[in-house]
């Protein structure tokens, strides 16, 4: 067995410096090691987005990322991202469309949700639904997502004009 | 509208009701942010890990085990093979007495001898990490010995074909019969005798939390606590203790956060009860967590039918169906609520949104060596209306009649109730013809019809298909209890005002996302009398919840709603007789509104609960001789006039088939339901278009395939392809209120009417579109490759 590594890191703005298993996956890393259990493991196998994360501003999946890649990284993860409130727009959206039920997607999909606002301020709902086609959802449908991240959309555009 | 002594108000029309009203879902918020209790975020001290080997073959005797390289491996706790286990965890057998005739084999936590599916568990090892374990399973050294699998369930009862359990005789599980007035007669007499065979993939519940337990014994008390993702702590706990030999009152099981269900975590799974068994051998907490490789051959799987089916119709009414049902169901019926029910449910379901009189039903439950089968989302429904609606939609087309006109033709008539099917099951009222009107209207029928013939001459292929249901919700004690399985048909719920003038809620139903805790308190607040922020709900623990059956079969709002709706009218009338001896008045003339105690007549304000409960709990002595305050109240619910309260509904597909691809493309989607009473209004809407899309990933995609060896090929998310946000359409919702007589809330339940209805909308809508170009398809999942076999354009696939 390889010896651990140990890595730095940023982690939510804090400075994390932790020896790491090399073959520990980064969603893992921080579930089992940081107790930042809002990041969820669906497949392991980079298909569900369960485990999406952001690392230097980018989108990735937190169960085909090695923990050892995030030395030196800036990661934010759903508890970091809700606290800053940057996404607090589109988490009341959510809540009024009942856009969540069981909740294990949520977190990753109000992270790819953002990221599209972020590219694109006012998508057509076709352009929401392809963007969010990389997070499944086995509880809503889709539709009340759609229509939350719309009305974020619309919210956000709304106090910007 | 105000309430006089003769008429009391109804629970709608109280002055501060939330029956009715979209309230969102207090429980979501944390969700959001990410700081839900799933059973993986949990950490308790001296957490091992248990990992399994699983057969890597459908049929196999086990020669011998060597586990002495994985005892030795890095964090190794301990190996466990099947011989030991059994010590510690007695086998199961999953049979109910109603199912008559129904047999299985024990079946064990771990393979004793022989195994027999791709994924049943074999050897159980323990580490101090998931990693650790999984490097130690991979170690361990079985002698397989192969043995002829039986994977295909029409041969299954062949004399030359194995018998999985020698000791049954024969791999036949179950069998069920009905006969109704004289078939023979009406198909003899018939107009028009339409007859076809469908086939239904297996599929299964892909919940995006895989399944996971975490098993925690304590040696000092001897007793057990284990935290599942699970939808009926109760069975489960008496489960637990009835195998693994513990006093059913020293478990107690804890269902927090749960990341979706559908039927999938109300099973007895053999790694759960190892990873339990192995917490009591090893006096420590034990997690087990399915890895999705791991689900995709261990959750149970869905379906597998092949129905024979004909329809006979005279003076363009329906007179006859007669169905013949074959489904093969892995090599146990599950426990406890067996793999009978299924098949049992399509002979009871089919044809019953009609007006007929003639039924012959026949089924079959076969054991085959392919992963085992049971209870998933809409049980039985999706087989029984897929096969009813495509033989409605080719007798209207034999007969060149519009589908939607020889539906309303046939569909039960409104004032035909109370009814009783061909098949036996009683309805005490539904809404079919009102249904199908008020679809019609919303989809613009007539127009959509007119957009369909003109797209078809510029070589457009679109169709609509529509589907008629009814769904079984607030099951009785005739499901399973009757049987002799410890399932609870009743519910119940304590309620309790605390000195903040707050209200706790404890119910045995549970929440896995659709909102059980937000119409607890809504109905809570509304019957005592508080603001919905006042209210909290408790549920999924076993030691702080009432003893109840948990959340399936579409039965939290009606039965627990009802309980829930009981026991707040007694506190509710708790309170006021303590007010009213407070306060110097008589308890009649005092109501509770946004909470304070008010004169009923006027309005006026006499007191707040806050101050009552103040007085109750720390100035007793201010409370008159005699009275003897109980700021809490519990009741039961289980329905008893009629075994379950039938909802009924339409659902419509609109959509293009590409005739050179076979690509299915859905445009527009639509519902109506009649599931009485609705308390949430949005999260009834969610529960349908959720369900709705679980059914059409039944429809196009969702296929456990499995080799001619009893293999599953795609058993990996990447392979099984799920719905998608790309792929799905808007769905528009309608309802028609016909609150069940039965109870005082009169809600009935909405959980899985859309998963039993859109796999017959979508496949009457791609044989609509295809239709005139004389090709059928008549297999789900309708993939591309099947519809291009439909249309003649290849020859292979199936």
């Amino acid at each position: 067995m390889i010896a651990d590594r140990e890595i730095t890191f940023t982690v939510n703005g804090e400075r994390v410096t932790q020896p790491v298993e090399p073959r520990q996956n980064l969603v893992d890393f921080l579930r089992e090691k940081l107790g930042l259990t809002g990041s969820h493991v669906g497949c392991e196998h980079g298909v569900c987005g369960a485990c999406t994360i952001r690392v230097n501003g980018l989108l990735v999946r937190g169960c085909l990322t090695l923990a050892v890649q995030a030395d030196g990284a800036e990661v934010q993860t759903i508890e970091g991202i809700s606290d800053s409130g940057e996404i607090a727009v589109l988490q009341a959206a959510f809540l009024e469309r009942n856009a969540s039920q069981c909740g294990f997607c949520t977190p990753a999909m109000l992270l790819t949700a953002a990221e599209l606002l972020k590219e694109n301020p006012s998508p057509s709902r076709e352009e929401i639904r392809q963007y969010l086609s990389g997070n499944y959802c086995r509880c809503t449908g889709y539709q009340s997502i759609v229509d939350a991240v719309e009305d974020a959309a619309c919210s956000v555009a709304g106090g910007t004009s | 509208m105000s309430g006089t002594k003769e008429m009391p108000l109804s629970i709608q029309d109280l002055p501060n009701s939330y029956i009715g009203r979209s309230v969102p879902r207090p429980n979501a918020r944390r969700l959001m942010e990410g700081r839900g209790t799933y059973v993986d975020d949990i950490q308790l001290p001296r957490l091992v890990h248990v990992a399994f080997l699983r057969s890597p073959y459908a049929h196999a005797a086990i020669e011998s085990i060597d586990v002495s390289a994985a005892q030795r491996s890095p964090g190794v706790v301990r190996v466990v093979t099947g011989t030991e286990m059994a010590k510690h965890c007695t086998p199961w057998v999953g049979v109910l007495t109603h199912l008559k005739g129904l047999k299985s084999a024990p079946q064990y936590a771990l393979a004793v001898d022989r195994a027999r599916w791709q994924g049943e568990p074999v050897v159980a090892v323990v580490a101090q990490t998931r990693a650790q374990a999984e490097d130690a399973v991979a170690l361990v050294t079985v002698e397989f010995k192969e043995l002829a699998p039986v994977v295909n369930m029409e041969t299954a009862l062949d004399p030359a074909t194995p018998v999985i359990h020698p000791k049954l005789g024969d791999n036949l599980a179950f069998e069920r019969r009905v006969e109704a007035g004289d078939v023979d007669a009406a198909f003899a007499t018939a107009d028009v005798v339409v007859e076809e065979t469908f086939h239904f993939g297996r599929h299964t519940g892909v919940t995006l939390e895989p399944r996971i337990t975490l098993a925690d014994y304590n040696a000092g008390d001897g007793k057990l606590t284990v935290y599942m993702s699970s939808q009926a702590p109760h069975m489960t706990k008496h489960i637990l203790a009835e195998h693994l030999g513990l006093d059913e009152d020293d478990v107690r099981v804890v269902c927090n956060d749960v990341g979706g269900s559908f039927g999938i975590k109300i099973h007895t799974y053999p790694d759960e009860m190892s990873a339990a068994a192995l917490s009591i051998m090893l006096k420590r907490p034990v997690k087990f967590l399915a890895d999705r490789l791991e689900s995709f051959v261990s959750d149970i799987h869905a379906r597998d039918h092949r129905v024979r089916a004909r329809l006979a119709v005279k003076r363009n009414r329906i007179t006859a169906i007669e169905i013949d049902d074959l489904t093969g169901i892995g090599p146990y019926s599950v426990y406890p609520r067996t793999s009978g029910v299924e098949a049992n449910q399509v002979v009871n379901l089919t044809g019953a949104a009609y007006d007929f009189a003639n039924y012959r039903a026949h089924c079959r439950v076969v054991f085959q060596n392919k992963n085992v089968m049971c209870q998933y989302r809409a049980v039985g429904h999706p087989i029984a209306f897929s096969v009813t609606e495509g033989l409605v939609d080719a007798a209207a087309a034999k007969l060149g009649m519009d589908p939607a006109e020889f539906r309303r033709l046939n569909l039960i008539a409104d004032d035909a109730y109370p009814y009783t099917a061909a098949s036996g099951l009683r309805f005490e009222k539904l809404s079919h013809q009102k249904s199908l009107a008020k679809i019609l209207a919303m989809m613009n029928y007539d127009a959509l019809r007119r957009e369909q013939a003109a797209l078809r001459n510029n070589g457009v292929y679109r169709g609509i298909g529509l589907a008629a249901m009814i769904e079984v919700t607030n099951p009785s004690a005739a499901f399973y209890g009757v049987g002799g399985a410890h399932i609870a048909a009743q519910d119940g719920c304590t309620i309790r005002m605390d000195p903040t003038g707050g209200i706790t809620c404890a119910t045995g139903v549970t929440e896995q996302g659709q909102g059980t805790e937000t119409m607890v308190a809504q109905i809570a607040a509304s019957a005592v009398g508080v603001p919905i922020e006042k209210v909290r709900v408790v549920t999924g623990d076993t030691d702080t919840t009432p003893y109840g059956g948990g959340t399936w079969a579409s039965r939290g709002t009606g039965i627990a709603g009802e309980a829930t709706l009981q026991a707040g009218r007694a506190l509710r009338a708790n309170i006021l007789e303590v007010a009213g001896a407070l306060l110097q008045s008589a308890p009649t003339g005092l109501d509770i509104r946004n909470s304070v105690v008010v004169d009923a007549g006027t309005g006026t304000e006499r007191m707040t609960l806050s101050d009552l409960g103040k007085t109750v709990y720390f100035r007793g002595n201010e409370l008159p001789d005699g009275v003897r305050p109980e700021l809490v109240a519990t009741r039961h619910y289980a329905p008893r006039a009629y075994p379950f309260a039938f909802t009924n509904g339409l659902q419509a597909c609109w959509l293009e088939v590409d005739v050179e691809t076979g690509f299915v493309k859905l445009l527009k989607y639509w519902v109506v339901e009649d599931c009485g009473t609705i308390v949430n209004p949005r999260l009834v809407d969610e529960q349908i278009r959720g369900g709705v899309v679980q059914g059409i990933g039944a429809a196009l995609f969702e296929h456990c395939i499995y080799d001619d060896q009893g293999q599953m090929l795609n058993a990996s998310m990447a392979d099984y392809l799920v719905p998608m946000a790309a792929e799905m359409p808007d769905i528009e919702i309608g309802h028609v209120e016909t609150p069940t007589a039965e109870s005082v809330l009169g809600a009935k339940g909405a959980g899985e009417a859309g998963t039993a209805g859109a796999p017959a909308a979508v496949a009457n809508a791609i044989n609509d579109a295809i239709g005139v170009l004389g090709a059928k398809v008549t297999a789900i999942p309708a993939t591309p490759q099947r519809i291009l076999k439909g249309l003649g354009k290849i020859d292979k696939g199936q």
